[in-house]
C-alpha cells in the first residue's frame, strides 16, 4: 500500500471491541470444534486420556461462546457491534444482486459486508445457539425423554458438521483477502480496497461522518 | 440505489430486506423441531442407510451408529490366544475356556437391536456366541447360587444379572458381531451380549462370571443405573424394545 498514490488513512473497519470479540470468539471455537471432532469421530470417546476433562472443555468453553457475545453486546461498549449487526440483517438489493450472480456481479455496490458475510454472520450465531442448547440437552441429560436425547443429539451432529463447514469457509475466504483480513486484525483497511471492494460503505462513511471517518471506537 | 447509499437518514444500513434475521429465526426453528422430530429422522435415515448399497448415507450425521464407551483410559487389549474365560463362584466346577474352547461350544446366533441408555441404537446387529445358561450348566450352579457378577479384564467394569435374567436364551457371551471377531473397541475378543437390556449389561472385554448369591450392583448401577436394565422398562425410558 505505501507504494500507491494513496492517502496515507486507512479506513477504520472494525472498533477493537469488535475485533477483541472475534478473536475470542475465534479462540473459544478453536477449543470447542476441535474437541467437538474427537467425539463425532469415535476415536475420541476412546482413546483420549481423560474424556470426562474433554467433555467437560468441549461444553464450557462451547457456552462460553454465548456468554462472551452476550457480554460483547452489551450497550457499555456493544454499540459498533449492534450497528453491524443491523447492516448484516439487511440485503440490499445489490446484495441479491450480487448473490444471484454468484459474486461474479462486478457492477453491484456492496455495502460494509457482502451478503457472504451477511450469511455467515447470521448462520454462526444462530448455530452457535442450537448447539449451546442441544449440548446442554446431552450434558445435562437426566431431565429429558429418551426422544428428545435422541433429537438433541441428532441436531447437534447436524449444526456441529455445519458449522465446521462455514468456519472453515470463513477462514479461508479470510486468507485469501488479506486487506480484510487486516481489518480484523489491526481495525483498519486500505483506502482502495474500501473503495474498491465495498464502495458504498466506503461513500457511507465519507459523506456521514465527514471529515474523520470516525471509528466508533469504545 | 446511488440515492440511498448517499442519504444519511434513516442510515442506508438500516434499510433492505431483514434476511439476515429471517435466517437467524429460521435456524432456531430448525433446531428447535429437530429436537423433537430428530429420534423419528435419526431411526428412519438409519433404516434408509442400512439398505443402502453406496453406503454413502452412512456418513450423513445423525445416522446411527456405534458409539465406543470405555471407563478406563483406551481400550483394554487382549489377544484370542491370551484370552481366558473364567466361570467361577457358587458352583460345582469351576473352569476356565480359552478362545477356541469358546468357540467350540454350540453356538447361538442373534440379529437384534443394540440400545444405549443415553439414547443411540444401532439396528439389527448379528451376534454369534455361546448362551450363559450353557456356561452355567456346564459348570452345574449350586442351589445358593442366585445372581452373577460379570467383570472385564480392563480392571474395573462389572455387571450383574439374576440368575433367571441370565439364564435367559438372548444372553450370550459374544465373540462374534456382524460376521467379524469382535473387535477391541466393540469390547473382543469376547464380550457379553445382554439382548433386552440396555447396553451398559453387555460388559465389554468380559474375563470372569463368577456365580453370588444375591445380586451386587455394577458399574453404572452404583452410579445410578437401574439394576434391572430391561429396555424401554428402566432408566425412566420408553424405548421400543431391543
Amino acid at each position: 500500500m505505501i507504494s500507491r498514490p494513496e492517502p496515507a488513512t486507512r479506513v477504520p473497519r472494525f472498533t477493537r471491541v469488535e475485533r477483541i470479540a472475534h478473536w475470542v470468539n475465534a479462540t473459544l471455537f478453536t477449543i470447542t470444534m476441535s474437541t467437538g471432532a474427537m467425539f463425532y469421530f469415535g476415536w475420541g470417546q476412546s482413546l483420549i486420556p481423560d474424556r470426562e476433562a474433554v467433555r467437560a472443555v468441549h461444553v464450557y468453553s462451547g457456552l462460553g461462546i454465548v456468554v462472551a457475545f452476550a457480554i460483547a453486546v452489551i450497550p457499555r461498549w456493544g454499540r459498533s457491534l449492534r450497528a453491524d449487526a443491523r447492516r448484516i440483517n439487511r440485503w440490499s438489493r445489490d446484495d441479491v444482486r450480487w448473490m444471484k450472480s454468484f459474486a461474479k456481479d462486478r457492477t453491484v455496490r456492496l455495502g460494509k459486508f457482502n451478503p457472504g458475510q451477511k450469511l455467515n454472520a447470521a448462520f454462526v450465531p444462530a448455530a452457535a445457539l442450537v448447539l449451546a442448547a442441544t449440548g446442554s440437552i446431552m450434558y445435562w441429560n437426566q431431565s429429558f425423554s429418551t426422544d428428545i436425547r435422541t433429537g438433541a443429539d441428532f441436531v447437534h451432529q447436524w449444526f456441529g458438521v455445519l458449522i465446521w463447514i462455514t468456519v472453515f469457509g470463513h477462514i479461508v475466504l479470510a486468507f485469501r483477502d488479506l486487506e480484510s483480513l487486516r481489518g480484523m486484525t489491526v481495525g483498519t483497511v486500505s483506502t482502495s480496497w474500501a473503495k474498491h471492494h465495498r464502495p458504498a460503505w466506503y461513500a457511507e462513511e465519507h459523506t456521514a461522518t465527514t471529515p474523520t471517518p470516525s471509528p466508533v471506537d469504545a | 440505489m446511488a440515492e440511498d447509499e448517499v442519504t444519511s437518514e434513516p442510515e442506508p444500513a438500516e434499510r433492505g430486506t431483514p434476511v439476515g434475521r429471517r435466517v437467524f429465526i429460521g435456524l432456531l426453528g430448525i433446531g428447535t423441531v429437530g429436537i423433537f422430530t430428530g429420534s423419528t429422522v435419526s431411526n428412519w435415515l438409519q433404516r434408509i442407510a442400512k439398505d443402502d448399497k453406496t453406503g454413502l448415507l452412512g456418513i450423513l450425521p445423525g445416522g446411527g451408529g456405534w458409539r465406543y464407551y470405555t471407563v478406563t483410559d483406551g481400550y483394554p487389549s487382549r489377544s484370542t490366544a491370551e484370552y481366558r474365560l473364567r466361570v467361577g463362584g457358587l458352583v460345582d466346577q469351576p473352569f476356565t475356556l480359552t478362545y477356541e474352547a469358546l468357540k467350540a461350544m454350540p453356538p447361538t446366533k442373534l440379529d437384534r437391536d443394540f440400545q444405549c441408555v443415553t439414547g443411540w441404537r444401532v439396528l439389527g446387529v448379528k451376534w454369534r456366541g455361546v448362551r450363559v445358561a450353557d456356561l452355567l450348566d456346564r459348570a452345574g450352579v449350586k442351589p445358593e447360587g442366585k445372581a452373577l457378577r460379570l467383570t472385564s479384564f480392563d480392571g474395573t467394569y462389572t455387571e450383574s444379572l439374576t440368575m433367571e435374567q441370565a439364564r435367559r436364551d438372548d444372553v450370550i457371551v459374544a465373540y462374534e458381531l456382524d460376521g467379524k471377531p469382535v473387535s477391541s473397541d466393540h469390547g473382543g475378543p469376547v464380550r457379553l451380549y445382554v439382548a433386552p437390556m440396555y447396553g451398559y449389561k453387555s460388559v465389554k472385554w468380559l474375563d470372569g462370571i463368577e456365580v453370588v448369591d444375591s445380586v451386587i450392583p455394577g458399574y453404572w448401577e452404583d452410579r445410578g443405573y437401574d439394576i434391572d436394565a430391561w429396555v424401554g422398562e428402566s432408566n425412566g425410558r420408553n424405548d421400543q424394545q431391543t
